[in-house]
């Protein structure tokens, strides 16, 4: 079995070596056919815009329902949030992405006719921004439950109301204790854009999949797009990390002193 | 404190790839007549929705007019290795998978729709092409569009590996026309995005086209218009460097090809009403299929283009 790289080198068109492998993406030369190579990083940049979309998504509504779900239950408006915030979660990882993503894709427009008109890659990140978000949601309540009592009773005794104890106290405090798992969350994220596929997304599965039918040189398209989504979930990895260390609050209960890295 | 290093982490990962890359494929040395006499079992490779060629009624079974011929050929084989029992097994295999399934031995005989092409036979074997498809063009029966050119700023949906899409991006190329391509998953996937308004047209093989034409809500609102973009010829697939086999299921193709049964088959799977719907595809027996009837041979797609 041997590997032969040159398949990236090849026009897209006639299955030609092209004199450039590089030639049509960077604008060298623009009336070039383009390569496979020039395929393949386009693709990636869709993986990542997909993600990259997804995950600020993802966020914000994730800490916004995690948040929800942590409230104190000292009147109906609270357990009403509180309720919402519950069926959110419970709504959004009971159902497969892959089932998620077609929802999105072809039902939704079906009963909102003006999303029609939305790019299935708009489509797709909410999929899968709704999805994590319920994942995100979960874990800054796991991080919010986790601090002691006190944290709360102290902002309240301070005289702080509800949203400034969030903002000022628990929030800052919880994330800190969840970066570890959101770490993980942010890496999934991008393997998890890859059913973007489904739905016409020119992402790397994409990519992998048709080059891989057009050029019957399978093994080299699916190592190179297996390292591409390698570096790029480690690259997520390496910034949590690095954020994690910005963030770190010596003597808190982050126990970040004795951490690995 | 460091507890590992990357270069070891990454020097292992590299190290599991490549015992993946270079596990030698232990099934490709028996051949496929020993196999299937030594286990009285045989695999066959079907499509779930390849037009008539191949797919799947529901509840695991499979029929189609590639599905039956292969049937056919395998009892042939079965007597002519006197053998009391031959149990034939179905699994379902796509477009990305079918080539590494039959090379590592998961099918035995691919019935699908897979098109002889020169790349493909580096890795695989053909068997004497039955089926000659041509590139064709479906629309919605209202929407006025009878031609590849009036697609100009159109939405066009094929399917995710399959020659169509490299077909279409070349007449892009040649002819300056200018149309954005959906893909869809699969045939099904595809033929939703054009009923769902989606995309204007579907180009795919013109049996895919009307098979999912026959399956559909409402059959009268489909119809395939336009030029022929291109031909292919279609054939069964089978392992490569299998000699033995390949002669097998050569002779007995032949042997349909001359008597008329392939005749019958098209007649029954093309012409009249097919399950699960009971709907007609009515596709008429080609010239270009009659042609490689009349002269039996595995020529790849590259000489049917010389012409």
């Amino acid at each position: 079995m041997t590997l032969d790289w040159s398949v990236f080198c090849k026009d897209t068109l006639t299955g030609e070596v092209a004199p450039r492998c590089f030639s049509f993406l960077f604008g060298i030369d623009p009336n070039a056919d383009p390569t496979y190579l020039d395929w393949l990083i386009s693709a990636w940049g869709w993986t990542l815009a997909v993600a990259g979309l997804s995950l600020g998504l993802a966020f914000i509504l994730g800490v916004l329902i995690g948040t929800l779900r942590t409230l104190p239950q000292n009147n109906a408006f609270h357990r009403s949030l509180a309720f919402l915030g519950t069926v959110w979660v419970e709504l959004f990882r009971n159902i497969p992405l892959l089932v998620q993503v077609f929802l999105w894709y072809h039902v939704v427009p079906a009963f909102f006719p003006w999303m029609k008109s939305f790019p299935s890659y708009l489509l797709v990140s909410i999929a899968l921004g709704l999805f994590t978000s319920a994942r995100i949601a979960e874990q800054i309540r796991a991080g919010i439950q986790a601090l002691p009592s006190g944290q709360r009773n102290a902002a309240i005794a301070l005289g702080m109301t509800t949203t400034q104890s969030y903002r000022y106290v628990l929030l800052p405090m919880g994330m800190r204790i969840i970066i570890p798992p959101l770490t993980s969350e942010c890496m999934n994220i991008i393997k998890n854009s890859s059913v973007a596929f489904a739905v016409s997304v020119p992402e790397l599965t994409l990519f992998a999949l048709q080059a891989q039918e057009e050029t019957s040189r399978g093994i080299e398209i699916y190592l190179a797009v297996t390292g591409l989504y390698v570096v790029s979930a480690l690259s997520m990895n390496r910034l949590m990390a690095w954020v994690e260390r910005k963030v770190r609050l010596p003597g808190f209960i982050t126990a970040s002193n004795t951490a690995m890295h | 404190m460091k507890t590992y290093s990357w270069s070891a982490l990454f020097g292992s990962m590299a190290f599991v790839m490549g015992s993946f890359v270079f596990a030698p494929s232990v099934s490709a040395q028996q051949s496929t007549l020993d196999k299937i006499k030594s286990s009285s079992v045989v695999t066959m490779g079907v499509r779930e929705s390849s037009g008539a060629l191949s797919y799947t009624i529901g509840d695991g079974k499979y029929a189609g007019f590639h599905v039956e011929i292969c049937n056919a050929l395998l009892r042939d084989i079965q007597k002519q290795l006197n053998m009391k029992s031959l149990d034939i097994k179905y699994t379902p295999v796509t477009s990305q998978n079918r080539i590494p399934l039959l090379q590592n031995g998961t099918v035995d005989i691919e019935c699908g729709s897979t098109t002889n092409n020169a790349t493909r036979q580096k890795d695989v074997a053909f068997a004497l092409t039955t089926y000659v498809e041509e590139i064709r063009i479906a629309v919605k029966a209202n929407s006025g569009i009878t031609s590849l050119n009036q697609l100009n700023g159109k939405k066009v949906a094929t399917t995710t590996g399959t020659t169509s899409v490299q077909l279409l991006r070349k007449h892009e190329r040649a002819t300056g026309v200018n149309f954005e391509e959906i893909f869809g998953k699969d045939h099904a996937d595809s033929f939703l995005l054009l009923e769902s308004g989606r995309a204007d047209a579907f180009v795919m093989d013109g049996s895919i086209l009307a098979g999912n034409i026959a399956n559909a809500k409402n059959p009268n609102d489909y119809k395939i218009v336009g030029e022929v973009i291109a031909v292919e010829p279609i054939a069964i697939m089978l392992r490569k460097d299998d000699p033995s086999f390949k002669k097998a299921v050569d002779d007995n193709l032949r042997r349909m090809m001359k008597d008329g049964t392939l005749t019958k088959l098209w007649d029954k799977w093309f012409m009249q009403p097919i399950p699960p719907k009971n709907a007609k595809v009515g596709l008429a027996l080609s010239e270009s299929t009659k042609q490689a009837w009349a002269n039996p041979n595995d020529k790849p797609a590259e000489d049917y283009q010389k012409k």
